[in-house]
């Protein structure tokens, strides 16, 4: 009888082990891989083309409103200051003027730094800061960056988390004060 | 408790005696604040089963009181109270937040309320005296369309959170921003720069606001004056909302007077 139940001990550590190994790797391997869907821009967008060919700078797309708010993402009405009729030969812009512009359609851009409702985060306050601190430096990208959507929340996986801005605050003496960032 | 000090000080004067009680610093609250109007709900069997006229489902930010001298005519006197958050000085909803949902710790003074982060125990509406705390029974539901013209100022809260009155915080920030952008330091606002909704859209200009602690707005002035009370003062909560009326008896109204007592 005892013998009987010293095996059976065993047997049973053997296949906890087993099993913890495969939710281990499940857990770290598969499941992120499954909770983001990888998404690409409705336009493939080059800001390459634009920065080194045209000669623009950030601010001549991204740029503060007279308020003091931010424009963020251009919208046709910049646009189509240069791609009112289609100016390059690339088969993207050809697409973007035929389907947006000239059907008074906005882009449904992909932002990959999405903030929830309840987060107000000001780009005036940070202007000193380069924009690359907290953005992926795109201007020599040929490519627009990969989407990352989680899931769950259907927010993007590259958007800024709070422990990140109250990091930053903390280190840099600023308040961090609910109603800093929150609305 | 010890009250915190502020630089800043945002606060508001509101002149009884020019209040006339039309409400519409409730509604620019509301559509400033994305506060729903109530749906009515309409029950097969029972017809309309609730509209806003039940006032159990409404939630106001901002809410106008009518009070009067308890005389009859000729002398009955008729008086009306806007009463926004007080944004008190020590407040009493804030220390009994079992979640820091809520905390006086801004520049400005200005009460913060986290919606994602209230658990909905309701301790800071038993808390506060001014009964400015609204606990939201249900969810908000808008009439069909007007989700589309929802303010981006002001996030939406679900049901179970408690909101309250936040003086537009968003538009000190858009204010602070505007002053950036035209070379001004942002911690020294003019007055005017940042307004409540509320204020901006009293039509007898009952409701003043501005920095109580800068001697160049407004307020800071009138809160100083002879005329001016607040509400529950003994309790010692030092509110920053102040009352303005040259009338004797609503001033006495203003806290708890005992028949014969002096005011002081």
């Amino acid at each position: 009888m005892e013998e009987k139940k010293g095996t059976k001990c065993c047997g049973g550590f053997l296949a906890f082990v087993l099993g913890f190994l495969l939710s281990v790797v499940a857990g770290w391997v598969l499941f992120p891989g499954m909770l983001y869907s990888e998404l690409d821009q409705p336009i493939p967008f080059s800001h390459k083309i634009h920065v080194e060919d045209q000669g623009l700078t950030c601010d001549s797309c991204h740029f503060f409103r007279e308020d003091g708010s931010y424009q963020g993402l251009p919208t046709n009405e910049q646009c189509s200051g240069c791609h009112s009729e289609v100016v390059g030969q690339t088969q993207a812009e050809a697409k973007y003027v035929q389907e947006y512009v000239q059907k008074n359609k906005e882009v449904p851009w992909l932002n990959y730094q999405y903030q929830p409702d309840n987060v107000l985060f000001s780009h005036k306050a940070h202007e000193p800061f380069e924009c690359t601190e907290c953005h992926p430096d795109v201007a020599k990208a040929d490519k627009a960056p990969k989407y990352y959507e989680n899931k769950l929340s259907g927010y993007s996986k590259q958007t800024m988390k709070m422990w990140q801005c109250e990091r930053c605050h903390a280190e840099n003496g600023v308040s961090n004060a609910c109603h800093v960032c929150h609305k | 408790m010890h009250a915190k000090e502020f630089k800043i000080r945002w606060g508001m004067v509101i002149d009884v005696d020019k209040c006339t009680g039309c409400g519409a610093c409730m509604v620019a609250c509301q559509v400033e604040n994305n506060i729903a109007p109530v749906t009515p709900e309409v029950d097969a069997w029972a017809g309309v089963a609730y509209d806003a006229s039940n006032k159990l489902r409404t939630l106001n930010w901002l809410t106008v009181y009518e009070i009067n001298n308890k005389k009859a005519f000729p002398e009955y006197e008729v008086a009306y109270m806007p009463r926004p958050c007080m944004q008190c000085a020590s407040p009493a909803c804030v220390p009994v937040c079992p979640v820091v949902a809520t905390d006086k710790n801004e520049e400005g003074g200005i009460v913060s309320q986290i919606y994602p982060r209230c658990i909905g125990c309701r301790y800071c509406m038993a808390a506060c005296p001014y009964h400015a705390r609204y606990f939201n029974w249900f969810d908000p539901t808008w009439p069909a369309g007007m989700a589309k013209a929802l303010s981006p100022s002001t996030s939406t809260r679900p049901r179970g959170v408690v909101e309250k009155c936040n003086f537009c915080h968003t538009r000190f920030q858009q204010a602070k921003d505007k002053a950036r952008q035209e070379g001004g330091d942002p911690n020294s606002l003019a007055d005017g720069a940042y307004n409540t909704a509320c204020a901006e859209v009293c039509p007898s200009g009952a409701i003043l606001f501005g920095d109580l602690n800068n001697p160049a707005h407004k307020v800071h002035a009138l809160a100083h004056s002879k005329h001016s009370f607040r509400l529950l003062e003994r309790l010692g909560l030092g509110p920053q909302v102040y009352y303005y009326s040259k009338r004797e008896w609503v001033h006495r109204l203003g806290d708890n007077y005992l028949p014969n007592e002096k005011k002081a």
